[in-house]
């Protein structure tokens, strides 16, 4: 049982981990051009305080027994109708902790590398105020103590990677692949506003203190609507099957961008959310379920996408939904799997945000070309990111002892304990990433230059590396350092709960064959990448992948299950307006111009036709009255 | 004598009044059957005031002889216009306001 | 002391409009002054009427002032505030000043209409719109809703576009005919009023609660709400306002979409639902029939639109349906969130009106969209306005809008929980067709023609902060509007006899389990 401490001391400032970006967003997007010279160092230096007060706070958490981790910071009331009432609220916990950890601090260092990154774009102001907005946004997303903020959170950062993606606005396809994620992230939202509904229609409260405590009163079938829902919301924002088709297109965005929105954080908002709600979740099996096989779906799709894709951040994007797969199903999994879903989304956050920058960097090198058949041997000139990248390669591999070896093999273990299905399907997986992941590896950094003729390769400046650096760092020691030092598991026990079960595999054993697997895949990805010349020119490639570079026809199917029809729908609902209604409204009047028209032909113009029509009148009226008379 | 015979007389001279517009062309004609439905009118009211006995029929009978004068002042006046320009008093001819 | 607020509201600003409409002629600037300035101290005056409004009073009207005026019929003059009403005279003295000021240089003094007449037309508007909503005695609404119609009328037919005579002309007849169908129904209620209480009378206090048989309630209640579904305007009664917007200059149409349309709902809300509460229940279904198909209607037709003022005009019809499921639900959530939802799309509109407004002023009047294409780059401050308005149009987070969205959503979920899911879809054609504006006319390449584009000047920037402030602030901290709102739709609830339905476990209090076990 946690207890909830009222916020004093370091932790009444919770409210202020959020303002600080968020005045830095203000500033920089009102400010106007004035803000231009000074403007992103105050973006980057907001977040960094919002960062060294987070880690404040972790220090000062620590000083608190486990059960007395949840503190709660209460503003004032924010929406209150009747029976329903949402707080403008905070709840600062172990989980959320980790959250704004993870989110402070590689926001921060990824501020810091777009001060390289982005240092000759004109409106990087903007940049940097959009930026802001989203480590605001996603703040409040991980420290609302209700789910309406959270909802405020969880649009916020749809807005910022709206704004984000589209940066790059005078390209047209910046701007459509814009509006598809938000399009597509509203049909998570529409799944995220049902949940509230049917929360407080439930539980006539929205908080999370009061519908985590009576969940266990409300029935079967109302849990798995909930949890059905919520998977709905966290399956749009962290791109998973079926709403999985907006984050290719989302790398138009800056590669920034990319690390912190698209790999690092928002993505990983579905996980948050479900494995805040598991209080909804334990008791909801169907739903819990079907979590696991949209997480798996994923897995698989997201890691045959980026295998076939020659564009370094799209198949970078397809890692990220394949991963995300993995924490998704793993919080699936119950109490057995939060933690490590958690742990392995705060490892993945740290090596895939290097990943990412990596790719920049070497996008930096390269004029912004993004096609890994243009790049190879590039560790001859950018050995600082080569190394980085490696660090990166290393861990989503999963080798020991980089951090991605810990969190996915718990991962996986866990999955062996709930299910020998899932558990294998996870290291058949494990196999793919080995292979693309080697893949895009071997095909940026050794092999043979082929690169374009006026480009000239260079090292990134430092300002950009030494956040590559520092995340490379994470991307080996993290693991190890949450695991044994941190204590992961207890850490966030009081929150999401933690249990074990026998497993038919032992650790070593489930250690064993998913390295086999890993290897298996790389040694695929060497004979076929390292051994042989890479082509130009993409080869046509076998069905399979033909498919995968198509996305595995997410975009078709989407065009013809959902935008053909609205389109059609639209269009005839116009021709009902135009013909229908309106063709009735103007019929009408037509109709009674077309009487008068008749009528006026009677108005001859000569006046003793109307003095005739007068006397006929009145013998009418005058006969009428006799004739009533006589009656 | 008998005040019944006054209406039929107001009846006869409305009637011929009636069909004097109804059937001449004269702009000056027809309005002189006007004025003949007019005091049509103006004896029946008469006539039924002596036949109930009040004053009420008379006073009527005046304003409509009021009215009347000023109707010729303004219909003498049109026709004389329109006589001016059109070189007709036929009422048949200025049939502009139609449709 | 008694401080006849209310007709002070009136007053001034048609003390303004005379003023305006006897200036000599020629002199424009100082008739956009004076209007302006008479806006100005009308919303000061609102605004310190407002913060003199109790929110518990126990009275169910503030400011009351009644005078008779044809004793004969019973009928009098008779005004006064609840929550409800406030709230959107707050709105329409809001967005007057606004609109002069968006509006400074729409007419000038060689168009058809003159100068003067523009805004002493809109300053007579502006009082016309505070009586409809002040209003207590039905008569005396019924005058203020018909006579809203001749300034609307000239605003449209003299000031508009091209097809500003057939925007007008539709107009005029549509609003006429729901008034006619009005004017039926209250000369029904009266009688009937007559035959139930043996003096017929026209004050609301007195109507709320007759006993009036189920079968005449119906057809009365008919009455009433043809007008108010026209003015609404619902489906399918809708085919005048794309074509009035279209038509109109854009101060204009902000003035019809955001604050003259609402009194459709705030009628429905007020009249049909206390006064015909067993009818309204009785057609409910069929009126929430009608908003969901609204609701889905108007966001698919603004899916398909080419040119911008039309598109906002079916994207409103389909907020229209919102509200008018909100207050159809009969829940206290469903009912103040059409409230909040009626302010936060007087100014989400006000905001698109505007900015669309400002930019045909720049590319020669085209409100089309292909005209327009990557503006971001050449006007980034009106784009980030646009941006705004666009966003509190599809209901963000954190913008006033959504807090009324949600809340009428909500509010027809607890009730109806199938309506609720289905109009919680319409959200994503929301964000289809505002994205889709935005992309096509602020984003991608420049279009050729418009490099030169000026960007927003100190005047426009002045007239849509406030707009743009209040949607975000109120967003954040709508306890103001709430605060008011809930105490009148407490007693609109309670004259109905609703009750919200209650959760299927109630869990105050037995929040001892911790959210880890």
């Amino acid at each position: 049982m946690t207890e909830l401490m009222p916020a004093e001391g370091v932790f009444s400032l919770i409210w202020l981990l959020i303002a600080l970006p968020l005045a830095g967003a203000v500033v920089l997007l009102f400010g106007g051009r004035r803000t231009n010279s000074w403007g992103p160092y105050l973006g980057v230096l907001t977040v960094c305080a919002s960062a060294v007060l987070g880690w404040l706070m972790l220090l000062a958490m620590l000083q608190n027994p486990p059960e007395e981790r949840t503190f709660d910071q209460n503003l004032f009331t924010w929406v209150s109708v009747g029976g329903f009432q949402a707080d403008m609220a905070f709840q600062l916990d172990q989980l959320s902790m980790v959250f704004v950890l993870l989110i402070t601090t590689v926001g921060a260092l990824i501020h810091i590398y777009s001060l390289g990154y982005m240092a000759h774009d004109p409106d990087r102001r903007k940049f940097f105020g959009y930026l802001n907005l989203f480590v605001g946004a996603m703040l409040i997303l991980v420290l609302a103590n209700n789910f309406l903020l959270l909802y405020v959170g969880w649009e916020g950062v749809g807005l910022a990677s709206y704004l984000l993606i589209g940066f790059y606005q005078y390209k047209h396809s910046a701007a459509a692949a814009a509006k598809k994620a938000f399009v597509i992230n509203r049909v998570g939202d529409v799944g995220l506003s049902l949940a509230i509904m049917l929360m407080f229609v439930t539980f006539g409260s929205v908080s999370f203190e009061d519908v985590f405590g009576a969940a266990d009163q409300a029935s079967e079938g109302t849990l798995n609507a909930i949890g059905l829902l919520l998977l709905l919301a966290a399956a749009g924002k962290s791109a998973q099957f079926p709403l999985q088709a907006w984050l290719l297109d989302a790398m138009e965005g800056p590669t920034p961008v990319s690390a912190l929105i698209h790999a690092a954080t928002m993505v990983t908002a579905g996980v948050y959310l479900i494995a805040r709600s598991n209080a909804i979740f334990d008791l909801a099996q169907v739903a819990a379920t079907a979590v696991i096989v949209v997480g798996v779906i994923t897995v698989f799709m997201g890691a045959i996408i980026g295998s076939a894709k020659d564009d370094i951040k799209k198949s970078l994007a397809g890692s990220t939904m394949s991963q995300i797969g993995y924490m998704i199903a793993a919080v699936g999994l119950g109490p057995i799997g939060y933690v490590f879903g958690i742990f392995h989304l705060l490892t993945h956050g740290v090596f895939k945000a290097g990943l990412f920058l990596g790719a920049g960097s070497v996008m930096h090198g390269m004029n912004d070309n993004v096609n890994m058949r243009r790049y190879g041997a590039l560790r001859t000139v950018m050995f600082i990111t080569f190394i980085t990248f490696a660090a990166g390669w290393l861990s989503i591999l999963g080798i020991p002892p980089f951090s991605g070896f810990w969190s996915k093999d718990e991962l996986i273990h866990a999955a062996f304990e709930e299910s020998v299905l899932v558990g294998v399907l996870l290291i058949i997986a494990a196999g793919i990433t080995g292979f693309y992941m080697t893949r895009m590896f071997i095909m940026t950094f050794l092999g043979k230059a082929r690169w374009e003729d006026d480009v000239h390769p260079h090292e990134s400046p430092k300002v950009m590396t030494i956040p590559l650096i520092i995340l490379a760092l994470g991307s080996t020691f993290l693991g190890m350092a949450l695991l044994f030092w941190g204590d992961i598991e207890s850490w966030l026990e009081p929150v999401v709960g933690f249990e074990s079960k026998e497993a038919p595999l032992s650790t070593a054993a489930t250690i064993g064959i998913s390295l086999a697997a890993v290897i298996a895949g790389v040694i695929v990805a060497y004979v076929m990448y390292a051994r042989r010349p890479i082509p130009i020119e993409a080869p046509r490639g076998s069905w399979l992948t033909r498919a995968a570079r198509e996305e595995l026809y997410g975009n078709q199917v989407n065009q013809v299950l959902v935008v053909t029809p609205t389109l059609v729908a639209a269009k005839a609902a116009t021709s009902i307006d135009a013909k229908g209604i309106d063709g009735l409204v103007n019929g009408l009047a037509a109709l009674v111009g077309a009487i008068s028209g008749r009528l006026r032909r009677y108005q001859t113009g000569f006046v003793r036709t109307y003095a005739l029509s007068m006397v006929g009148g009145a013998v009418i009226v005058v006969l009428a009255l006799v004739l009533v008379r006589a009656s | 004598m008998n005040p019944s015979n006054y209406i039929i007389l107001s009846a006869v001279l409305f009637s011929i009044g009636a069909i004097g517009v109804l059937v001449r062309r004269n702009a000056i004609v027809v309005f002189m059957s006007v004025e003949l439905m007019l005091n049509a009118a103006n004896l029946a009211f008469v006539a039924f005031a002596r036949m109930n006995g009040n004053l009420d029929g008379q006073t009527v009978a005046f304003f409509v002889m009021v009215v009347a004068a000023a109707e010729v002042v303004v219909g003498l006046a049109i026709i004389v216009t329109i006589f001016r320009t059109r070189r007709s008093a036929s009422i048949d001819e200025p049939n502009l306001l139609k449709y | 002391m008694n401080v006849p607020w209310l007709t002070i509201l009136m007053v001034v600003p048609l003390a303004g409009s005379v003023l305006v409409a006897f200036l000599p002629k020629g002199r424009g600037l100082l008739a956009k002054q004076v209007a302006f300035a008479f806006s100005l101290v009308t919303l000061a005056l609102t605004v310190a009427m407002a913060l003199q409004f109790s929110a518990d009073s126990a009275e169910r009207f503030q400011f009351v002032e009644s005078h008779p005026w044809i004793p004969a019929f019973g009928i009098s003059y008779a005004v006064g505030v609840d929550g409800i009403s406030l709230v959107l005279i707050a709105l329409a003295a809001t967005l007057v000043p606004v609109v002069i000021l968006a509006g400074w240089n729409d007419v000038d003094e060689g168009s058809r209409g003159s100068v003067k007449g523009y805004f002493a037309l809109v300053l007579v508007l502006e009082a016309l719109m505070i009586g409809v909503f002040a209003a207590t005695d039905v008569f005396l609404f019924y005058v203020f809703f018909e006579v809203m119609l001749i300034p609307t009328y000239f605003l449209i037919g003299r000031f508009g576009g091209p097809q500003r005579s057939y925007a007008a002309v539709k107009f005029l007849i549509y609003s006429l005919v729901g008034g006619l169908l009005m004017l039926a129904a209250l000369i029904g209620l009266y009688v009937v009023s007559a035959q139930v209480t043996g003096t017929g009378t026209f004050d609301f206090g007195a109507l709320v609660g007759l006993e009036i048989d189920p079968d005449l309630q119906k057809l009365l209640f008919l009455g009433f709400f043809l007008a108010f579904a026209i003015k609404a305007p619902l489906w399918p009664f809708h085919t005048w306002l794309p074509d009035a917007a279209a038509e109109a200059k854009p101060g204009t149409s902000v003035l019809l979409i955001g604050v003259l349309d609402k009194v459709g709902t705030f009628g429905m809300i007020r009249y049909c639902l206390e006064i015909f509460p067993a009818a309204s229940e009785f057609y409910a279904p069929i009126v929430i029939a009608l908003a969901l198909i609204g609701i889905f209607y108007g966001a698919l037709l603004a899916l398909r639109q080419h040119d911008m003022k039309r598109l906002f005009a079916y994207s409103s019809m389909s907020h229209f349906g919102f509200i008018t499921l909100g207050i159809f639900v009969f829940t206290t959530q469903g009912q103040s969130g059409s409230v909040v939802y009626m302010v936060a799309h007087g100014l989400s509109t006000a905001a698109l009106f505007l900015t669309a407004g400002f930019l045909m002023v720049r590319v020669h009047g085209s409100s089309l969209l292909s005209d327009y294409g990557g503006v971001n780059k050449a006007a980034p401050v009106l784009a980030g306005f646009f941006l705004v308005a666009a966003l509190s149009s599809l209901a963000l987070p954190g913008m006033v809008s959504f807090v009324g969205e949600f809340l009428v959503l909500l509010g027809a979920f607890e009730r109806y929980m199938w309506v609720g899911a289905v109009a919680t879809v319409g959200i994503v054609i929301t964000a289809a067709y505002v994205l889709r504006v935005y992309q096509k006319s602020m984003t991608g390449p420049l279009k050729p023609g418009l490099e030169g584009m000026r960007d927003l000047g100190g005047r426009e920037v002045t007239s849509l902060v406030p707009i743009a402030v209040l949607t975000i602030v109120l967003g954040f901290f709508p306890a103001p509007l709430l605060n008011v709102i809930n105490p009148a739709v407490d007693r609109v609830m309670s004259t109905v006899g609703m009750t919200d339905p209650t959760p299927t476990i109630s869990s105050t209090g037995t929040s001892s389990e911790g959210s880890g076990q």
